[in-house]
């Protein structure tokens, strides 16, 4: 992560915590995620 | 026997000949013209752009696939469209000029009784000084050009192994462009690559582009529910700019590219310039320039088509404010007004008005994106389109099939680094793609069917879309079952 200054772009954005991080590329929530956002997708395309 | 011509084999050209060619009795015809021999799968060429994919691996040859399926295909640009025929030719048709080796250059009079334009972008890189890959900046447009930074990046890596500092600028070349969403994708695979290669540190990573805010993309941002609120997309999308340690600049129309420094105008009038060693711009886009004439050779290109060169279909183009935008404004049948045979589908149609609000800097240059097509709404308006015209060439009466992208949404998967076990990708789903906020007041959009994240998952199934979407237009046993 850049450093963050006071009254900089960035210093204001949330940012992720270490657990956030973690999880984004922890295989098994993922594997859990892949499903979820499968499902949401093909909700997408059968509105079609 | 009637003919349908579709114009173009890209994600729109090649989904609606396929379907086409599929529905249709043997006694008609489906011709495709395009100037490409190889078909690409447009998305993957970020990856050709930072080295993890080759320019073979997002392409393959078109005529085998349409040997294959009974598809006539024509290695050929059009030139000009010819509705009424003319005093030698009653039926309508498209005058095409060959780009195959050995003919280049030839003409050729291609008869059609239905007609797709599917033709896509013509990349403007000439709208901004410098711009292109011919000129200070690259892109990743075509599989070639994205080949072509994947090189600048190598040599720009071992530049930065001899311990020097280099500058990249990602984004827009120009105030008026639109795909935020493939530069987004470069950027962080870009990041992501620069710190695989361990040279993360010597690197300055600047984003610039003419949306508002960041997270617009074209489509006015988006809200998201998470955490007991809603939140726009900029708030989820400058965090992820700050995790990474990306700077960015908004606001910015790129008036001109020099090697080594790019000069822009922010809508607040300023003048400013940036360094850049590394600049993967994109152009803005237009229609291809198609020029129609009618019966006697008197051009009527004009009534076909806006002056961005994109077709009129059935949108309402009428000029009015913002305030007054209505969903109903887009397109459903994607039928030329003018000739009820003639269909334009994917990028090539024109836009009735943008779905970001327009700015203007206090010189008048226009500072906000205009409205992306992106995969998902191109193909799946091809195939209505080409069901559509099936059911004409049977002699079907049948009910119209639509496709408005007001009543249509979105699923995009934007990669943020490409690796099996350490990738990640935003997922997003976006319903309706043109917010509507007669029926969403607040937020424009259905909250239910809209949604981000970002995780490995997503880089699982960009690269999985990848595959299906490579099998699905070489049309491999199944390949129906493969979703628009
Ligand atoms: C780098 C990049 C990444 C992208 N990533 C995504 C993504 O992740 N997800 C997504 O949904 N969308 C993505 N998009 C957008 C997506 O590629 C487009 O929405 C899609 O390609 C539009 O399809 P199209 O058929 O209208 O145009 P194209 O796919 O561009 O096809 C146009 C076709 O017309 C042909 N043609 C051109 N001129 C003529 C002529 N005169 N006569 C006949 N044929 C002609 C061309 O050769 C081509 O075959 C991305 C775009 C880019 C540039």
């Amino acid at each position: 992560m850049s450093v963050r200054r006071p009254f900089e772009q960035s210093y204001y954005p949330p940012v992720p915590t270490p657990l956030t991080k973690a999880m984004r590329t922890n295989w098994v929530w993922q594997f859990v995620r892949f499903i979820v956002i499968n499902i949401r997708m093909l909700r997408m395309v059968r509105m079609h | 026997m009637a003919r349908l011509v579709i114009l173009g084999a890209g994600i729109a050209g090649h989904t609606a000949a396929l379907h086409a060619r599929r529905k249709l009795g043997e006694d008609h015809e489906v011709v495709v013209v395009s100037p490409n021999s190889r078909w690409n799968w447009i998305p993957s060429n970020i990856w050709v752009g930072v080295g993890v994919m080759t320019p073979e691996q997002v392409t393959f040859p078109l005529a085998p696939v349409y040997e294959k399926t009974g598809v006539i295909f024509r290695q050929a640009r059009a030139v000009s469209l010819h509705p009424e025929g003319d005093e030698g030719a009653a039926r309508p048709y498209v005058m095409v000029e060959s780009t195959e080796p050995g003919k280049s250059g030839a003409r050729e009079r291609v008869e059609y009784d239905y007609l797709i334009n599917a033709t896509g972008p013509r990349l403007q890189f000439d709208a901004t000084e410098g711009l292109g890959p011919e000129k200070n900046s690259l892109s990743v447009c075509t599989a070639g050009h994205a080949a072509q930074a994947s090189e600048a990046l190598d040599e720009a890596v071992g530049r930065m192994r001899h311990g020097e500092q280099q500058s990249f600028l990602i984004g827009t070349g120009h105030g008026t462009c639109t795909c935020q969403g493939a530069a987004f994708e470069y950027l962080f695979n870009l990041e992501f690559e620069l710190r695989r290669r361990g040279v993360r540190d010597r690197a300055r990573i600047v984003w610039i582009s003419n949306e508002h805010e960041l997270g617009d993309f074209g489509m006015g941002g988006t809200f998201i529910r998470r955490g007991g609120y809603l939140t726009h997309s900029r708030v989820f999308t400058e965090s992820l700019y700050t995790e990474r340690g990306v700077e960015w600049i908004t606001r910015a129309a790129v008036k001109q590219v020099d090697r080594g420094e790019v000069h822009y105008e922010t809508l607040d009038g300023r003048e400013e310039s940036i360094q850049a060693d590394f600049a993967m711009l994109l152009p803005p886009f237009s229609g291809v320039g198609l020029r129609a004439f009618d019966r006697d050779g008197a051009e009527i290109t004009e009534s076909l088509f806006a002056p961005s060169n994109f077709m009129y279909v059935d949108g309402q183009y009428a000029k009015k404010p913002y305030e007054e935008w209505l969903p109903s404004d887009w397109p459903e049948t994607y039928r030329s007004p003018r000739y009820d045979n003639i269909h334009a589908v994917g990028i090539a149609f024109a836009p009735p008005h943008p779905i970001s609000r327009p700015m203007f800097s206090p010189s008048g240059t226009p500072i906000y994106p205009t409205p992306p097509r992106t995969g998902m709404p191109s193909a799946v308006m091809a195939r209505q389109v080409a069901f559509n015209i099936v059911d004409k060439m049977e002699g079907r009466e049948g009910t119209t099939r639509t496709a408005s992208m007001a009543r249509m949404g979105a699923a995009c998967i934007a990669s943020a680094g490409a690796s099996t076990l350490r990738g990640t990708a935003v997922s997003m789903t976006v319903y309706p793609i043109i917010p509507d906020f007669q029926k969403y007041p607040d937020t424009g959009r259905d909250i239910r069917y809209t949604s981000g994240e970002i995780g490995l998952a997503g880089h699982w199934i960009k690269h999985l879309l990848h595959f299906a979407f490579m099998y699905k237009a070489k049309a491999r046993p199944f390949w129906t079952a493969i979703p628009e």
